[in-house]
């Protein structure tokens, strides 16, 4: 089994990342050259919206490498991670043949690579070339396909009792991702290396600002880092993260403010918090208050 | 890998799994893999290396960095900053650079005034008399970064450093705070920096096992100070939110498996006696009430409210919930909980009667309160939970009120924030009152949670 990825060291990580548009930091730099090289899969955890999948996406983009992607939800089960017989067209094989054929050869075609659906998993193993498997949001599924994970990422092979074990020939690079609304078991973390993305320093925030909305002037990219850091700090319901920076930015962008004042500010409120009473709040940290 | 690297490398996991962070030898091995593939070339890098090896979850990063700085220092000895400076500055000159530093926002300046902080300031003890040492909070003491703030804004108005904040902009209010986050981060780099000299002196393992923090999941609720309060209080949604998943997922599995045989063998009757269909029960959702007696008096406060507000997090679990708070009187508190955020132990000490003629707890009259004006509010479905460590201030403990309570409800618990090695020593009548309750030690986060987690309704 061959590693999919190559990255000559922390530094070549980061350049070829920015080079796709995604700005890493120190600690996720670190963590995705080190899962490539110890062959580890990566648990990504942080708030929503700092860019969790967003990172494997551009190590796929980086690597050339195809990204195949199992969503996980309240009762994703094994027919739809790992692969499934296609039921209908088994059947429709069987009476297309009307009974002209002995029962072994029926059987031996209908369990055939042409019936099988891979889904996300099998695909990620059976794939040739380099491939990102990213698992989003691995905290919804239930614990017990936590026990199927174990599985397919300790050794990365597949049983189909039908058609035998299929291994990988190329070591995927997975990713999952959480977002902490269940304890992940204690068995699936020790798998895995663990990076927990937070809200990005205000130099990097300034820097992916300018990379995304590059229609946004500087000084005013400034500000707006300046206060989304100051909203951060306010302890509000859901801070607002580096998704809803962006949205803020082109927003303004949109609205053509040359700089920003109480009443913009006012107005495009909404765009960075979610919750009624976080921007009460907000208005109260930033002295909004007396103006309306 | 050198043996002398494995050596520290196996000294540094120890310390952590002191503090909480349970790594087993296959992280140990990862992390020296880790150190394999890194190298020592950029310590931060290292830092990040060993996190993603040895961490396994969100909140225990703050112990990992103060441990890795004991264990793998920037440097050794007196830093280069120290010795470049050339005469010996006092804490009015250090105030002067700190401002500059703040009203820069130059995080460079900050970790080197540190530096220079500790050593001009710190120093305690006498050398060679393993007493010898750096002090973080004398210090700051010395130091007083507080009155720097005035200083660094009024720098910052005056067109100081990169230009910014000329009079009339919006982001000027935000200074204010910004200042002040500089100044906390400074607070972090001189206790940091003293953490490091004294390991030097008085070795790693000490310094690690005393002068790093628990993780925030093991912070006793008795001896957390303010700032952790605040922190704990933070964490309760995402720990509500946590246990309410783990419910949802109980109820779900329990609703799949209960067949109700009688009406499954009256459907087979259709089908010749052979049941095709099983029926299920339908699920009976039990919501207990839940009534709360916590104690708020100043030894305990900080447990009382933190479950409080956990409680009131969780209360859709609940059909019903009743909060009475009491020092040595007892009085209903349910609306103030349901209108407060943050803070609760105030407007309770204002707006509520939780005292008599004396000020220090007292637990059997409180009882004999509750049993007399509100044993209505406890039923055949009520679950109570009394919160307090049992320390009666040798006053009549009247077991059979919380006797009365016991037998009117469905269960009742005591959570006691004290150490069970501590119940029955002096005034506690622990003992006593555990005898009539189950009484849970609960003197941390991760014990309460998992207490919560038990009861709560399937």
């Amino acid at each position: 089994m061959t590693r999919t990825m190559h990255f000559e060291s922390v530094v070549d990580v980061k350049s070829k990342l920015a080079e796709v548009g995604y700005l890493a930091s120190d600690a996720v730099a670190t963590t995705v050259f080190l899962a490539s090289e110890l062959g580890k899969p990566l648990l990504v955890e942080g708030p929503a919206g700092v860019g969790k999948t967003e990172l494997s996406r551009a190590v796929a983009a980086a690597c050339g490498a195809e990204l195949v992607r199992l969503q996980c939800y309240e009762g994703v089960d094994e027919a739809r991670a790992l692969y499934e017989w296609n039921h209908a067209k088994q059947l429709l094989r069987i009476s297309a043949a009307r009974g002209e054929e002995s029962w072994d050869e029926a059987r031996s075609d209908v369990f055939s690579e042409e019936f099988l659906l891979p889904r996300p998993l099998l695909t990620a193993i059976r794939n040739d070339g380099p491939t990102v498997l990213l698992i989003d949001e691995t905290d919804k599924a239930d614990v017990e396909i936590e026990g199927l994970l174990l599985e397919v990422l300790g050794d990365f092979q597949v049983t189909v009792p039908e058609l035998g074990t299929i291994t990988a020939t190329q070591r995927p690079f997975v990713v999952l991702t959480s977002n902490a609304t269940r304890e992940l078991s204690e068995a699936l973390r020790r798998r895995c290396l663990f990076l927990h993305i937070d809200f990005p320093s205000a130099e990097l925030e300034r820097d992916i600002v300018a990379l995304k909305v590059p229609d946004l002037d500087a000084t005013l990219a400034d500000s707006v880092v300046r206060v989304v850091n100051a909203l951060r700090s306010a302890g509000l319901r859901k801070a607002p993260s580096v998704a809803e920076t962006l949205d803020w930015a082109r927003t303004l962008v949109a609205l053509g403010a040359p700089v920003l004042s109480d009443q913009i500010v006012e107005e495009s409120l909404g765009v960075v918090l979610k919750h009624q009473d976080d921007i009460d709040k907000a208005r109260t940290t930033l002295n909004l208050s007396e103006l309306v | 890998m050198t043996t002398q690297v494995a050596e520290r490398l196996v000294e540094f996991v120890d310390a952590l799994r002191l503090k909480g962070i349970n790594a087993g030898p296959s992280e140990t091995i990862d992390a020296a893999a880790a150190l394999e593939v890194l190298g020592f070339d950029d310590r931060e890098v290292l830092r990040e290396g060993l996190a993603a090896a040895l961490v396994r979850r969100d909140g225990q990063r703050d112990v990992f960095d103060m441990t890795f700085d004991v264990f793998f220092p920037a440097g050794v000895g007196t830093p280069t900053a120290v010795q470049d400076s050339e005469d010996d500055l006092d804490a009015e000159q250090l105030r002067a650079l700190l401002a500059m530093a703040l009203a820069d926002d130059d995080a460079r300046a900050l970790t080197q005034l540190a530096e220079v902080a500790v050593d001009a300031l710190g120093a305690v003890g006498q050398e060679g008399s393993g007493t010898q040492g750096w002090s973080a909070y004398q210090t700051l003491d010395r130091l007083r970064p507080q009155t720097a703030v005035a200083q660094a804004l009024a720098m910052r108005g005056g067109g100081a450093g990169s230009g910014q904040g000329q009079s009339g902009q919006f982001t000027d209010r935000l200074e204010r705070d910004e200042v002040r986050r500089g100044v906390a981060r400074f607070r972090e780099l001189v206790a940091a920096e003293a953490r490091r000299r004294t390991a030097e002196v008085r070795g790693r393992q000490t310094v690690a096992r005393h002068a790093v923090a628990q993780s925030k999941d093991r912070v006793d609720f008795l001896s957390a100070n303010a700032h952790q309060l605040a922190e704990l209080r933070r964490a309760v949604q995402p720990l509500a939110r946590k246990l309410a998943t783990r419910l949802a997922a109980r109820r779900r599995r329990r609703r799949r498996g209960q067949i109700d045989i009688r009406r499954t063998l009256r459907s087979a009757m259709s089908t010749g006696g052979v049941p095709v269909k099983p029926v299920y029960a339908a699920p009976r959702p039990s919501r207990p009430e839940l009534v709360l007696l916590c104690d708020v008096s100043g030894s305990v406060a900080g447990f009382s409210q933190f479950t409080m507000l956990l409680v009131k997090a969780l209360s859709d679990q609940f059909s019903k919930i009743r909060v009475f708070a009491f020092v040595n009187a007892m009085d209903e508190v349910t609306d103030l909980i349901k209108d407060g955020s943050g803070d609760l132990i105030g407007p309770i000490q204002s707006g509520a009667r939780i005292t008599k003629w004396h000020t220090s707890s007292d637990y059997g009259e409180a009882f004999g309160d509750f049993v007399e004006q509100y044993l209505d509010a406890v039923g055949p479905r009520t679950a109570v939970i009394v919160l307090g460590d049992a320390r009666n201030n040798n006053q009549h403990p009247r077991f059979e009120a919380l006797r009365r309570i016991n037998e009117r409800s469905r269960r009742t618990y005591w959570l006691n924030p004290e150490h069970g090695s501590r119940w029955g020593l002096g005034d506690s009548e622990a003992l006593g009152y555990a005898d009539i309750v189950p009484m849970y030690e609960c003197c941390n986060v991760e014990q309460l949670s998992g207490f919560v987690g038990r009861i709560l309704p399937v």
